[in-house]
């Protein structure tokens, strides 16, 4: 099958959905420009026109309130924000407004919009540029939201959230955007709600989503190689989230981790381990753990930001430890030494930006 | 020479060196944290802050290099900033769009667009009401500013209260890629806004930085009066990319010879033809910059001397005592 970059695959999603309905329209700062954020949205703009992909103000919360207006008259925005941390100043809309419109209404009006949020990540953007912010907009009713961690998915899951006929809040991490995977050329569609077992194993159940996956499956083999077979889940949907997926993992391998994208504090991954307690908790046979980023505010300076953000060596040491597996030090320092990319805020060694 | 002509010669040649060398200095990766440069838009900031006092406030955006250094703002511990070193104005923990140096009025950048305006304004409210001195607040932003609502909301309660502040919107045409015509109405006038909401307002030119030094000094003069807030919009233009260390007019983004005509109005030429229409030697101009650019390359060995921060002060801040 034929590989392209997951920003590749995003522009697809957008073109193929354009294509079939002239309803879809996109908006947001940036979408027209050379770089066409990130390579997702370039040349769209001459393609479909000035009325189907709109250039904006930087009017962030006026932005979203009236992509709702035009939304329940029938029109099917996608709204973009280069840092999700933007999309922070429609927040009101996003919550009050959009997330609640249909249930106000009583189920008359409906509110087609998908808000495509990009998480930073690296290259010292600092405290207001590097955020994770996915849950929480997955604390909210009414709102669905979707993080894909590789370029199939992120097609079929903008395809599906671009159909959908709620508010669908997209995530796209910027450390994705330059990974390749195969993806077809036609369109095709993922179930919003759906999570994916990427690895069957029977050792340990490991749950992630979006970039924290990549972290996971550098060390997939080095686990299997040395006798640990874990199963893997990628979420891919935050909200509503796949309960069964992980359950039925979970009574298999009776041992959970979750990875978290972000904070672990009132995070995703402890939602995941309240709803694996609250069902199967006789099922364990150890108490469930979490991973995720430090908790405190991501500082600029890359030697602090590198004890902030996920490493796949922590990830190794917490599997280890939970599985009650040995692995020859000797042989796990050599690795984690070969996987180590010597820079921890980029994500490949060529990578200049930009962020 | 006129001293008055030589403080702002040294303001508008530190800014221009300090960020030409971030711009020659980036491709080496030391400096690992994204940079808006203010090369060609200059004289804003040097007229504006010459005429600010140490104990006066500012506060500032994602570019805020040349507002922190035309305020006097520490250029060693500017540039460790940059270099994420503990010696940096902010130990390493914000970069480049976190700026500050309260030894010299400099409250902070920050790089959500808009989002330091309320807050300078909310400076001012105290130096009002309860330092009750002669301090004035100055509020640096861009034109992509004025399309965010917090703006609207923040000049109307500046004008109710007739708080202390000079507004200075730098309107360099652009927000990142997008031109104004893509994002505000060609008829809009910022300056008509704000005097809408009873605040005086002036529009002129930018790159001139004689003029931008008499207009912000009545401006100025009238704040301390207690007349109440200044808004001013200086039309300027910016040379490099929105972000980083190169040019991208190959981009095509902005009509062929815009960035030409405006490198024509270079802010330290002009100040220069000024100087020596006036006086024919130029030794003193020699003298001033062969310090500035000492001072630089001081600046550059001490930030990479100096040592990364060192882990334990990731805990330190998260709330105060
Ligand atoms: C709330 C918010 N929206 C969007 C951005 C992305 N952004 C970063 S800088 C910038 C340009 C803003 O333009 P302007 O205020 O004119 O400042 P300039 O860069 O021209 O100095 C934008 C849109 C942001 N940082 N914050
Ligand atoms: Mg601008």
């Amino acid at each position: 099958m034929r590989k392209i970059k997951f920003n590749q695959s995003v522009k697809e999603a957008l073109t193929l959905s354009m294509l079939r309905d002239k309803k879809v329209v996109l908006m947001g700062l940036g979408v027209t420009d050379p770089k066409g954020i990130f390579g997702t949205t370039k040349d769209l703009g001459k393609k479909f026109g000035s009325t189907r992909v709109i250039e904006t103000p930087t009017s962030e919360n006026a932005i979203t309130g009236i992509a709702l207006g035009a939304a329940i008259k029938g029109m099917r925005p996608i709204l973009t924000h280069q840092r999700v941390e933007f999309s922070l100043l429609s927040m009101e809309q996003i919550v009050n407004q959009l997330s609640k419109w249909h249930f106000m209404s009583a189920g008359k009006q409906k509110v087609p919009i998908v808000i495509r949020m990009i998480i930073g990540k690296g290259w010292g953007q600092g405290p207001q540029h590097s955020q994770s912010l996915e849950v929480l907009f997955s604390h909210i009713p009414g709102l669905k939201v979707v993080a894909p961690s590789n370029a199939f998915d992120a097609k079929g899951l903008l395809i599906q959230s671009i159909k959908d006929n709620n508010p669908v809040i997209f995530f796209e991490h910027r450390w994705l955007h330059d990974i390749s995977g195969n993806v077809p050329k036609k369109s095709y569609d993922i179930k919003i709600g759906k999570a994916k077992i990427i690895k069957k194993g029977k050792d340990i159940t490991i749950v992630s989503f979006s970039e924290a996956i990549v972290q996971v499956m550098r060390i997939y083999k080095f686990l299997k190689i040395n006798g640990i077979e874990p199963e893997i889940i990628d979420l891919r949907t935050l909200r509503p989230i796949d309960k069964k997926t992980i359950i039925n993992s979970v009574k298999k391998t009776r041992k959970l981790l979750v990875i978290d994208n972000s904070w672990t504090t009132y995070g995703i991954s402890a939602e995941i381990i309240s709803i694996v307690t609250e069902s199967i908790f006789k099922k364990l046979k150890k108490s469930p753990q979490r991973i995720g980023i430090k908790n405190v505010m991501i500082p600029s300076s890359k030697e602090l930001a590198k004890h902030c953000y996920l490493n796949s060596k922590n990830i190794l040491e917490k599997i280890i430890s939970i599985t009650g597996k040995n692995i020859n030090k000797k042989k796990k320092n050599l690795f984690l030494k070969k996987i180590n990319t010597s820079e921890s805020d980029i994500p490949y060694k060529d990578f200049k930006g930009p962020f | 020479m006129n001293k008055l002509y030589r403080d702002l010669y040294k303001k508008i040649y530190k800014i221009r060196c300090v960020e030409k060398k971030i711009s020659t200095m980036y491709k080496h990766q030391e400096m690992r944290c994204p940079v808006h440069l203010s090369i060609g838009q200059e004289a804003v900031a040097a007229g504006v802050c010459a005429n600010l006092g140490k104990k006066d406030e500012i506060i500032s955006t994602h570019r805020s290099h040349a507002h922190y250094l035309g305020k006097g703002g520490n250029l060693k511990n500017m540039i460790a900033e940059l270099y994420g070193k503990d010696k940096g104005c902010a130990k390493g923990l914000g970069g480049s769009m976190h700026l500050q140096d309260l030894d010299n009025g400099i409250f902070g950048s920050v790089p959500i667009v808009g989002s330091t305006i309320p807050i300078g304004v909310g400076i001012a409210f105290y130096s009002k009401f309860f330092l009750k001195k002669n301090n004035i607040t100055t509020i640096f932003f861009g034109e992509g500013a004025t399309e965010e609502g917090v703006f609207h909301e923040s000049i109307n309660f500046a004008s109710l209260h007739k708080l202390p502040i000079l507004f200075v919107c730098e309107n360099n045409l652009y927000s990142v890629y997008t031109g104004l015509k893509d994002r505000q109405h060609v008829n809009r006038s910022i300056k008509k806004i704000v005097e809408s909401n009873g605040i005086e307002s002036h529009t002129s030119t930018g790159n001139d930085v004689l003029d931008v030094y008499s207009l912000a000094k009545e401006s100025i003069n009238k704040i301390r009066k207690k007349k109440g807030p200044i808004f001013l919009e200086f039309k300027t233009y910016r040379w490099l990319e929105h972000c980083g260390p190169n040019w991208d007019d190959n981009l095509n983004y902005r009509p062929k010879g815009e960035l030409k005509s405006w490198m024509n109005k270079c802010p330290l030429k002009k100040l220069r033809g000024k100087i020596f229409s006036n006086s024919k030697k130029n030794n003193t101009l020699d003298k001033i910059e062969k310090k500035i650019n000492y001072e630089i390359e001081n600046a550059f060995q001490f930030a990479k001397n100096a040592k990364f921060p060192k882990k334990e002060i990731l805990n330190k801040f998260i709330y105060s005592n």
